[in-house]
């Protein structure tokens, strides 16, 4: 492992930036913590509550339904995209003029702003003028995103799985391209069909990659707003309203802040524990195999 | 201009890299830090370049505390094994990179790198860029970047080592002749006792991060103080036996050998060891010793053959001159001089006996 | 076990190669036979390791054919040759213990368990690695991951020759020295068709019977360590072979007899007239010189003491000389004479061996 030397110098040239950091994530920050813990009617007078916006949300029926919809998407879209994924690395091309076409293909859904994409998708998905409703109806399948809580799902899904399963792709595809050549050849010798070579060789070399591509994809899924926002709005009724959705909708659609406050602060505390147990988990398998 | 190290030590976390060590280099010659992979080498070459800082200990520089001081304040160049070379550059402007560092003139920098170019047979490749190159001519224009840049401490961690084994000897050949009018201390890492031996110089034996002995090259080879300098410095690896003195013998187990020279010793349990080259396959009357032995393997390498013999528990190999193509299982005679024989009491210090 | 034959083997790695320049490999043409152990050695690009993957079929050579015991195998692939091959560094299968990964290319071929199970116990002993059967493969050091690759390919009964593409290259040197010895035993033992690719000549002259010395994708030289150390057939192989090399002093013939500078050399035969020309070279090996109080004068540049030899760096004739001295000579610090081994001086002629005629 390098050692870095340490230089004093550098200090300054940061400061710029943490006092930038300071001011537009921490300071807001702190301000929510002040409000979770206080109850306010307006005209800037609080009272302290102490825990108990937490507890109300942590009891509350709405926080555990949306909760569940968030794990349950987060879930969902892991098993759908991961799998995915590294199928669509194992068959790009590795040398000519193939892996460039393929790359870009592969960029193109990440470079798109993500409420274009939900706006897209809910063109796309229209029951009476979208291509996609307009030919899933036409196959005599029921589909209407806006009115049927499977079809939102199942919309809301698909539209993730376009927009991020590249992400896993590259990130698979760079692993695959890092394993040398003699352990394919080696494989070829000993006779090992496609699916031994895949499990053998690719998949232990993959792990370190899939871990990161996992993590990413699993925070990102959690903290999801924009694309089913635009997409659904968060319907029909509530049946896609996610954790973030909701959350929104209490702070800014009902202004109770306290409440607001309490829900972003355990929403945060989950997706930093979920990242910690990640991350030791991804630390312990590293050292277990050094 | 001397690199001096004062009980520097070097621990990360609960892991011990170098244990507390004092030595002193001297330019003139090479300095070797000869031992193992992980021994410690590159560890220590870390520590003297100032790339790592140590854990205890000062590091002194022409009689100047460096300690603290960072790597880009020190005069220092480094040679790695993997052929280290600025990709993006040709070969003249990797050459040239330290001149140009220095503030030196267009014209200066041009004579400057001829000049090294024509020591180290780049002439021709000066437009290059590394990715052209064969692996000895991108160690050949890292060596070039390392000498242009006229640093007072040397550092060439195994750069031979990653080449084809012809391409190495030409080099080893010509790295000695490189730096020794540049006045400045180098220290070269490797793996292997012959190489030690070809540069000559100081070697510094390193075993799991400590010098266990320090000398003029010869001088370690020849008159180890310890078992583990003995067995760094040998190959084909040294040959040992566990044996015990009784009165006026040597009891090996298979063989009893006459104590000559070490009557004197106290009876007890010793090692004994000596060189495979010292085994002979015809007795003089220097060599008081015999073994018999059953041949396992003989391997040819040109006008030498390597003997692998199993004798009791012990696998010996011998090293003689003339192609020999023995069966295996076939039993040998071999002699060995007891002058020739390295004892080491049961903590591995070597017993050094005064010969009358 | 086979007999393997290239014939006329040509290579490029272009699609469409005319000039011999795009060419790895210029014509090969070769035959081992069953049960030998052979070693490739050559410099880096020399085409050995292409050669290699030719023989095991990772390959296809653009023209020329390869044979297995006379049955032309060129268009097939690796796994119906039924080869082993040991690559640079260790390749095993991470998630299996090193009985899995001995067992992977029986299971592949449908083996019977207790066939498996006896086949692997067997090559675990002659590797040594009985001890280390329950363990994950990954955690072994180099050297025994080597052993574990090798003993994939020991595993297999049926396997026609096992290849070694410089196979300790990662392994520590005193490791090396270990390892090299035992594949020899192995080789012994077991009997298997072997080749061992290498630039290292050490390694080469230890491991094989014969040797062939490749230059620029060009076979120079086959031969046993002894006929390409006494008898180098062209100055590559003299140069190559040997630690240092051969000696190679430009020469001319006069009235038979080499003559170097103003001294004429003597040797055990006479050369005919007709190779009175330019191009002529002398060689002597280093280990063919001795000291001689009689012989010709030679001034001293550097001596280096190697351990249990002396390497004498001197002028003869304003050439450079390199001479062996062996332990314990004493070698007088001015006025040093030597004499060149009669039978041990070879001549060529742009390159290569001129041979003498009737010998006196």
């Amino acid at each position: 492992m390098i050692d870095r030397v340490s230089n004093q110098k550098a200090w300054f040239m940061v400061l710029p930036v943490i006092l930038l950091v300071a001011f537009n994530a921490i300071i807001p920050l702190m301000t929510v913590v002040n409000y979770s813990v206080q109850e306010t009617f307006g005209n800037n007078v609080f009272f302290w509550e102490g825990m108990k916006w937490f507890e109300e949300v942590l009891r509350s029926e709405r926080f555990h339904a949306s909760l569940g919809r968030q794990v349950l998407f987060s879930f969902t879209i892991l098993i759908i995209e991961v799998p995915l994924g590294i199928l669509v690395a194992l068959n790009m091309p590795r040398q000519g003029i193939g892996v460039s076409i393929c790359l870009v293909l592969m960029a193109l859904p990440l470079l798109i702003p993500w409420n274009v994409v939900g706006a897209m998708w809910n063109i796309f998905a229209l029951p009476d003028i979208g291509l996609l409703g307009r030919a899933i109806n036409g196959m005599g399948v029921e589909y209407n995103f806006t009115q049927n809580p499977v079809s939102a799902w199942l919309t809301v899904v698909a539209m993730d799985v376009w927009h991020w399963t590249s992400l896993v792709v590259l990130l698979s595809y760079a692993g695959l391209c890092a394993i040398p050549d003699p352990y394919y050849q080696a494989a070829k010798i000993d006779g090992a069909g496609r699916w031994q070579i895949f499990r053998h060789i690719e998949l232990p070399k993959l792990k370190r990659v899939l871990t990161i591509a996992i993590l990413l994809r699993f925070m990102d899924s959690f903290m999801i707003y924009t694309e089913p926002f635009v997409l659904t709005g968060g319907g029909p009724g509530n049946t896609t309203t996610f954790l973030s959705i909701d959350l929104v909708k209490i702070a800014l659609g009902q202004f109770d802040l306290g409440p607001a406050a309490a829900m972003s602060l355990i929403y945060f505390l989950i997706v930093l524990l979920l990242c910690w147990v990640f991350y030791t988990l991804m630390m312990r398998s590293e050292s277990n195999a050094s | 201009m001397s690199l001096e190290l004062r009980d520097v030590s070097r621990s990360v976390d609960s892991s011990v890299y170098i244990h507390p060590t004092s030595v002193t280099l001297t330019p003139g010659g090479f300095n070797i830090l000869l031992g193992p992979t992980l021994a410690g080498k590159t560890s220590l070459m870390r520590l003297m370049a100032g790339l790592d800082k140590p854990t205890t200990g000062q590091i002194f520089f022409a009689g100047e505390d460096v300690t603290g001081m960072p790597v880009q304040k020190r005069k220092v160049a480094m040679v790695y094994q993997q052929f280290v070379n600025y990709p993006a550059m040709t070969v003249f402007q990797n050459i040239a990179s330290p001149l140009r560092l220095n503030g030196e003139s267009t014209a200066a920098v041009r004579k400057r790198v001829d000049q090294i170019a024509e020591l180290l047979k780049l002439g021709p490749l000066l437009d290059r860029l590394p990715s052209e190159l064969s692996g000895g001519q991108q160690q050949r224009t890292a060596l070039a970047r390392a000498l242009a840049k006229n640093a007072s401490l040397v550092l060439l961690d195994e750069p031979l080592a990653n080449l084809d084994y012809k391409l190495r000897e030409e080099l080893r050949e010509e790295l000695p002749r490189l730096f020794e009018n540049s006045g400045a201390t180098v220290v070269y890492a490797t793996t292997e006792p012959g190489e030690a031996l070809l540069l000559s110089g100081n070697t510094a034996a390193l075993n799991e991060g400590r010098i266990t002995q320090f000398g003029p090259t010869h001088t370690v080879f020849r008159n180890p103080n310890d078992l583990l300098t003995a067995v760094i410095f040998s190959d084909p690896p040294l040959n040992l036996a566990n044996a015990r003195k009784e009165g006026s013998t040597f009891q090996l187990g298979f063989a009893s050998w006459p104590v000559g020279h070490y009557s004197d010793l106290p009876d007890g349990d010793y090692q004994v060891g000596f060189r495979p080259h010292h085994l002979q396959l015809q007795s003089n009357n220097e060599s008081e010793l015999q073994i018999s032995g059953g041949v396992l393997i003989t391997e040819i390498s040109g006008s030498e053959s390597f003997v692998h013999l199993g004798l009791g528990e012990y696998r010996w190999v011998a090293q003689v001159h003339g192609v020999y193509q023995w069966d295996p299982g076939q039993k040998v005679d071999m002699f060995l001089s007891s002058a020739n024989l390295l004892v080491f009491d049961s903590s591995g210090s070597r017993i050094r006996m005064a010969y009358g | 076990m086979a007999e393997i034959t290239l014939k006329e083997i040509r290579h490029s790695y272009q699609s469409n190669a005319t000039a011999p320049g795009d060419f790895v490999i210029r014509g090969v043409d070769i035959t081992w036979r069953e049960g030998g152990a052979y070693a490739l050695l050559g410099p880096s690009g020399c085409g050995k390791t292409t050669l290699l993957n030719i023989i095991s079929g990772l390959l296809r050579p653009t023209e020329g054919a390869v044979l297995f015991n006379g049955i032309d195998v060129t268009a097939q692939d690796p796994v119906t040759r039924d080869i082993a091959q040991i690559f640079q560094f260790p390749v095993i299968y991470d998630t299996m213990s090193v009985y899995g990964n001995l067992a992977f290319p029986l299971v592949n071929r449908g083996v019977a368990r207790e066939e498996v199970d006896r086949r692997v116990k067997e090559v675990a002993g002659m590797l040594d690695l009985s001890e280390m059967l329950d363990q994950r493969a990954v955690g072994l050091t180099a050297d025994n991951k080597q052993k574990i690759s090798l003993g994939r390919g020991l595993v297999r009964s049926d396997v026609n020759v096992i290849m070694f593409d410089e196979p300790l290259t990662v392994i520590d040197p005193h490791l090396k020295w270990k390892l090299r010895s035992e594949l020899k035993r192995l080789h012994q033992r077991v009997g298997f068709t072997m080749i061992y690719v290498t630039h290292d000549q050490t390694e080469a002259l230890t491991f094989a019977d014969e040797v062939v010395v490749m230059h620029d994708g060009d076979v120079v030289q086959v031969g046993t360590p002894k006929d390409l150390f006494d008898r180098p057939e062209h100055t590559f192989v003299g140069h190559f072979i040997g630690s240092p090399g051969m000696n190679l002093m430009p020469c001319q013939i006069v009235d038979g007899k080499p003559v170097v500078g103003r001294s004429v050399i003597p040797v055990n035969r006479s050369f005919a007239d007709h190779e009175k020309c330019s191009g002529l070279v002398l060689g002597i090996r280093p280990e063919c010189i001795q000291l001689d109080p009689e012989g010709f004068q030679v001034s001293i540049t550097r001596i280096d003491d190697v351990g249990h030899y002396c390497i004498v760096r001197a002028e003869f004739e304003d050439q450079a000389l390199q001479i062996f001295v062996k332990e314990g000579e004493r070698i007088p610090s001015e006025n040093l004479r030597i004499r060149f081994d009669r039978s041990s001086i070879q001549i060529y002629k742009d390159g290569w061996i001129v041979d003498g005629g009737t010998p006196r």
